[in-house]
């Protein structure tokens, strides 16, 4: 599948395995690598696996992955800013923070706002979260993985509910601050302009695994409608 | 402009943080002013004697304990029986707001209450048993029965064809969609009547709390863990063997046990009604004449310096106090009937375990934890009051303590039940941290709707506890009964139901504000 002379060490790595979703099997035989900084676009119209597929992927390595999931488990009444802070939660300790649950501490606020800035959500940072739009909400849940600060990052259509322009910026912003990617996207156009390898899934299976310098949109789009 | 559009957009949470934080402040006023002194010389002699006694049992006669048991039982079966007919027939009419205040006011009185009233003219009998359980809970029960027929999904009735409100049109349409949770709750209530028929005992009537009280009383705690422990075992094996089918059965039985009756004498009662408790200064004398209006005045004012405004005080004082304390304890509780920190150690590793969402349902931990939860609630809070007393001597220390335990208990098993329905993320925290970023803010919205639901039972249970010593509106009601002043116990009855009414509304108020969900449940 990689023929490069000396492949980069995997970070994920399946051989014939059969991937299960809720007790039913999903995805049958897959074997797959994926090696530090690669962008890598999972296409497939819905049921065909995708969110299966990053689900084990995360569990291959749960402690260094940033998770972006397509239900974000934001916390209503909590604010933007603790839910953006809950994904550093690790980092400190529990006194820290249940205080910064109680009032805002400034470590806290210093790192959470430059990301929010970032995601242009400065002005709803202490609203709770119940009172953001969809797309607002989205961009929280992607604030949460970016402060994580980790090498890996793991979205289900993380920018399914933003614009066509700001979903082009927010990818770009997770590509500059991760050094792997992997996406779930419905968005040929974002895949190919963001992604530098495409996996193309439908009935269970990989149909199409290639760098995505060599594809075209037209080759993409059988993956859905089609069959 | 923008600054007012964001604190309107932050409201959501601020909402529930400002009326937690002004009940917290009430609780934190009103203890400074209660008196919680331990006064017993040796609280913890009092209680290792106490624990003793709850380690060796002892059953001083089986006739005795079985004649009590058998009572409590008949008590609270006929009375249900008899509220869930009446309540049935009350919640037909539950949209008039004249059968939706009698409901509230005659709930408004505690079963303790009834029974005193009664027992003035019925005597200790089987009668004042029943009526003092049937009434109260008829109340109860019309409005969940009323509120559940306001609440079933209207389509089958308007679907049908004469779209006239008539019975049978109820009947089709109505009471099949509302009845299983009719008689869930029924069998709810039907729990907490057993409680309640045990505490009449400890105003005389012959139940398992009448050899309670003389047992602890006179420090014979052997005797009074066998009369505890057939409690328990009455309420923990409901299940096991009070089917539907046999209900009949069992209704049979009772009547046939203990008939209700008791020799009214029609001149007492006449006399109860046109004299007793007529204001003293009122009877036999004009009403509109000038003398007797300040006369009233006058009786009225000693009245409310001595003993309505102190008794009213002291119950919103203990009754605040302890609505805080059993809300800090139901979230201290919660975990223990929640599936997110009561799991098997095998699905604990970390991001794996919200996948199995069914499968760690049951499992010993949580069981344990809920069974904890169970037999706290189980505990009548008159009679944990009761022992309290007995271990720190008299203050308002034990009234707090009971009042949040049992309620606490309650509670907390819900919320814990509640949790069940969250879904996490995968790479959700475990813990404290779980609990108060994940857990705690979700369920921030229904623990305070159980517990603004719970505010006015537990007001009524303060007034209640008076009747142990503690100088809420019960005690000065006691104490009335006692010196056969019916027309001041009667007035305190009545300020103490006005007192619960107006908690009951604010506190619906404050539900429809804060957009608490409504529906009761086992509450």
């Amino acid at each position: 599948m990689n023929d490069s002379p000396t492949p980069p060490p995997a970070l994920f790595q399946f051989r014939q395995k059969s991937l299960q979703y809720e007790g039913r099997s999903v995805l049958d035989n897959v074997s797959l690598s994926i090696a530090a900084g690669e962008r890598v676009a999972l296409i497939g119209g819905s049921g065909a696996g995708k969110s299966t597929l990053l689900k084990a992927l995360r569990e291959q390595r749960p402690d260094t992955v940033a998770w972006c999931p397509q239900q974000p488990g934001l916390v209503p009444i909590l604010s933007t800013f603790h839910n953006i802070y809950m994904g550093a939660l690790e980092q400190h300790s529990l006194p820290y923070n249940l205080l910064n649950l109680i009032k805002p501490l400034a470590g806290a606020r210093s790192i959470v706002e430059p990301i929010a800035q970032q995601l242009g959500l400065e002005q709803q940072l202490f609203s709770s979260i119940d009172k953001l739009s969809g797309g607002q909400q989205q961009r929280t849940s992607i604030g949460r993985a970016l402060i994580q600060q980790r090498a890996i990052f793991l979205g289900d259509e993380p920018v399914a509910n933003v614009d066509e322009y700001q979903g082009e910026a927010l990818l770009k912003l997770i590509c500059q601050r991760h050094q792997t990617v992997v996406l779930a996207l419905h968005d040929i156009i974002q895949a190919l302009s963001v992604c530098t390898r495409i996996i193309g899934l439908q009935d269970g299976a990989i149909v199409l695994d290639a760098p995505s310098e060599q594809l075209q949109a037209s080759d993409l789009a059988g993956l859905y409608g089609a069959s | 402009m923008a600054l007012s559009a964001n604190r309107s957009i932050a409201s959501s949470a601020s909402a529930l943080r400002n009326i937690s934080l002004w009940f917290a402040v009430s609780a934190l006023l009103c203890l400074v002013l209660v008196d919680i002194q331990i006064s017993s010389a040796d609280p913890w002699a009092e209680l290792a004697r106490m624990t003793a006694g709850a380690l060796s049992p002892s059953v001083w006669s089986w006739p005795t304990l079985l004649s009590g048991l058998a009572n409590t039982f008949a008590f609270a079966l006929q009375g249900v029986t008899l509220a869930a007919i009446a309540g049935f027939v009350l919640a037909l009419g539950y949209r008039f707001a004249l059968i939706r205040a009698f409901c509230a006011f005659v709930r408004s009185i505690h079963e303790l209450f009834w029974a005193l009233l009664f027992m003035q003219v019925a005597g200790l009998s089987s009668l004042t048993g029943l009526l003092a359980i049937a009434i109260p809970y008829a109340g109860t029960l019309a409005k969940i029965y009323g509120e559940l027929f306001e609440e079933v999904d209207p389509a089958p009735a308007n679907n049908l064809p004469h779209r006239e409100p008539g019975l049978s049109h109820f009947f089709y349409a109505v009471l099949p969609l509302a009845w299983r949770s009719m008689a869930t709750y029924t069998s709810y209530r039907f729990e907490c009547a057993i409680r309640s028929s045990a505490i009449l005992g400890f105003v005389g009537l012959p139940t398992l709390g009448f050899h309670l009280e003389t047992a602890l009383s006179d420090g014979h705690y052997s005797e009074a863990a066998a009369f505890f422990y057939a409690l328990l075992l009455l309420i923990g094996t409901l299940r096991l063997w009070l089917h539907k089918r046999l209900l009949p059965v069992y209704l049979v039985a009772v009547f046939y046990y203990l008939p209700p009756q008791a020799t009214i004498s029609w001149q007492l009662l006449v006399r109860f009604v046109s004299e007793d408790i007529v204001p003293a200064p009122l009877r036999g004398e004009a009403l509109w004449n000038g003398e007797t209006i300040s006369h009233f005045a006058q009786w009225f004012n000693l009245l409310w310096q001595q003993q309505i405004w102190p008794g009213l005080f002291n119950t919103v004082l203990l009754g605040q106090i302890s609505l805080v304390f059993t809300g800090l304890l139901a979230l201290a509780l919660l975990p223990l009937n929640s599936p997110l920190f009561m799991r098997p150690r095998r699905l604990i590793s970390r991001g794996r375990f919200m996948s199995h969402g069914r499968l760690m349902d049951r499992n010993w931990k949580r069981g344990i934890g809920d069974s904890i939860l169970i037999l706290l609630r189980t505990l009548p809070e008159y009679l944990l009051a009761f022992i309290g007393l007995l271990i720190f001597g008299p203050s308002m220390l034990p009234a707090i303590l009971a009042l949040g335990i049992h309620n606490g208990a309650i509670i907390g098993h819900l919320l814990g039940r509640y949790t069940e329905e969250l879904s996490l993320r995968a790479d959700a925290n475990s813990g404290v941290t779980l609990y108060f970023y994940e857990v705690l803010p979700r369920i921030y919205r229904q623990f305070l709707a159980f517990l603004f639901y719970r505010w006015e039972v537990i007001l009524r249970e303060t007034a209640i506890l008076g009747i142990l010593g503690i100088a809420t509106l019960g005690f000065y009601i006691d104490s009335a009964f006692e010196t056969f002043r019916f027309d001041i116990a009667l007035l305190l009855i009545l300020v103490s139901a006005a007192l619960n009414i107006s908690v009951d509304q604010f506190a619906r108020y404050l539900r429809q504000r804060l957009q608490l969900k409504t529906v009761p449940e086992s509450l």
